[in-house]
């Protein structure tokens, strides 16, 4: 395949919470998701409630690959940010590298906030994630939960519960 | 690109439902939503026209189950199948794990097919893909209409590399999680020699 696997070890996620953590704190935020472009929620922290932060993250690559294809079409490489206000929630997302960083916030927040407080972590998170491509480029195969799977085991997933 | 947080112990692979406009691709998606418990399944996101055409792409979340204590998701997605939607279903395709070419069996799609499946090529390309070594399965839509192609010429004009050849109503759901197990299982299969 020509895109290998991103592998995200335990110490890897806890730090990139505390990172979502402080930035939401920052920013006054509701919540924030780290989303991968091709549409993976990689973490989240914050007001959860009852949202689909799944949908969001697949939404949210969808938001930015159309505006990145467009950018391309008048001459710019990407559009590095992105912002959509609404009445009471608004959501900003900047793009890192590979990865999205969507934050979502309430009236009390500003957008302004939003984008500094972003842009103050968005370095930090670049540096996280380019080591966590090195390391998932050299992990050794044979140490990937799927290596040895056996052909039962695929099966077993097919079978009616 | 397959994702594995060892944290939620969870590996997240996407899918890619490809075809000429109209062959059926969200209609295999929407009957394996309505099929599926909910508890092993998100929402279904139609981004579509008004018309109901897909306008940008069809998304769900499926929950296969646990092996090796890592949970299967796949993240199931449709490409707007209608020609003039060319730059969007490129985009649809980065990161895909495993494609699903649904063709439409009827006489006066043949030319559509061939057009759709040369374009789905030309596009993996674009991400540095080969079809050839992607997991790939072939369905074969609306087998139950009468003025369909037989099965036999639709292979040997659609097959490229002597893949999973699936005869399907998605309409009724009939080859639907056939088509899904073929492509998911070659998913896995790859992570395991990845």
């Amino acid at each position: 395949m020509a895109n290998s696997s991103i592998i995200l070890r335990e110490s890897r996620y806890h730090h990139i919470k505390a990172m979502l953590a402080r930035l939401r704190l920052d920013s006054s935020a509701r919540l924030v998701v780290l989303v991968d472009k091709d549409g993976q929620q990689i973490a989240v922290h914050g007001e959860l409630g009852d949202l689909d932060t799944t949908s969001l993250a697949s939404l949210a690559a969808g938001n930015v690959a159309a505006t990145g294809g467009m950018a391309k079409l008048i001459g710019e490489n990407e559009f590095p940010t992105l912002s959509h206000e609404g009445e009471k929630e608004s959501i900003h997302i900047s793009v890192i590298g590979r990865v999205l960083l969507l934050v979502v916030f309430y009236d009390r927040s500003s957008l302004g906030l939003v984008k500094l407080r972003s842009k103050q972590i968005s370095h930090e998170l670049a540096k996280t994630f380019s080591e966590i491509e090195a390391e998932s480029a050299s992990a050794a195969s044979g140490a990937l939960p799927f290596s040895g799977i056996t052909d039962e085991e695929i099966d077993s997933l097919f079978s009616p519960a | 690109m397959t994702f594995i947080n060892y944290a939620s112990r969870e590996i997240n692979c996407k899918i890619v439902y490809y075809g000429p406009g109209l062959c059926g691709k969200t209609t295999n998606l929407q009957y394996i939503y309505d099929s599926t418990a909910p508890q092993a399944k998100g929402k279904l996101i139609s981004l579509a026209t008004e018309a109901d055409r897909t306008l940008f792409f069809d998304f769900m979340p499926l929950e296969l189950g646990t092996v090796r204590g890592f949970k299967t998701r796949f993240h199931l997605y449709t490409v707007p199948g209608q020609v003039f939607y060319e730059a969007s279903r490129k985009l649809i395709l980065k990161g895909v794990d495993g494609v699903v070419f649904v063709a439409d069996s009827q006489e006066e799609r043949m030319d559509a097919n061939i057009e759709s499946l040369y374009n789905l090529e030309e596009n993996l390309r674009v991400y540095g893909y080969e079809l050839m070594k992607l997991p790939y399965v072939l369905q074969l839509n609306k087998r139950d209409l009468p003025n369909v192609v037989p099965s036999g010429d639709l292979t040997s004009e659609l097959q490229r590399k002597g893949e999973p050849v699936i005869e399907a109503v998605a309409s009724t759901g009939a080859g639907v999680f056939d088509t899904l197990k073929a492509v998911a299982k070659q998913v896995l299969t790859e992570l395991r020699k990845s």
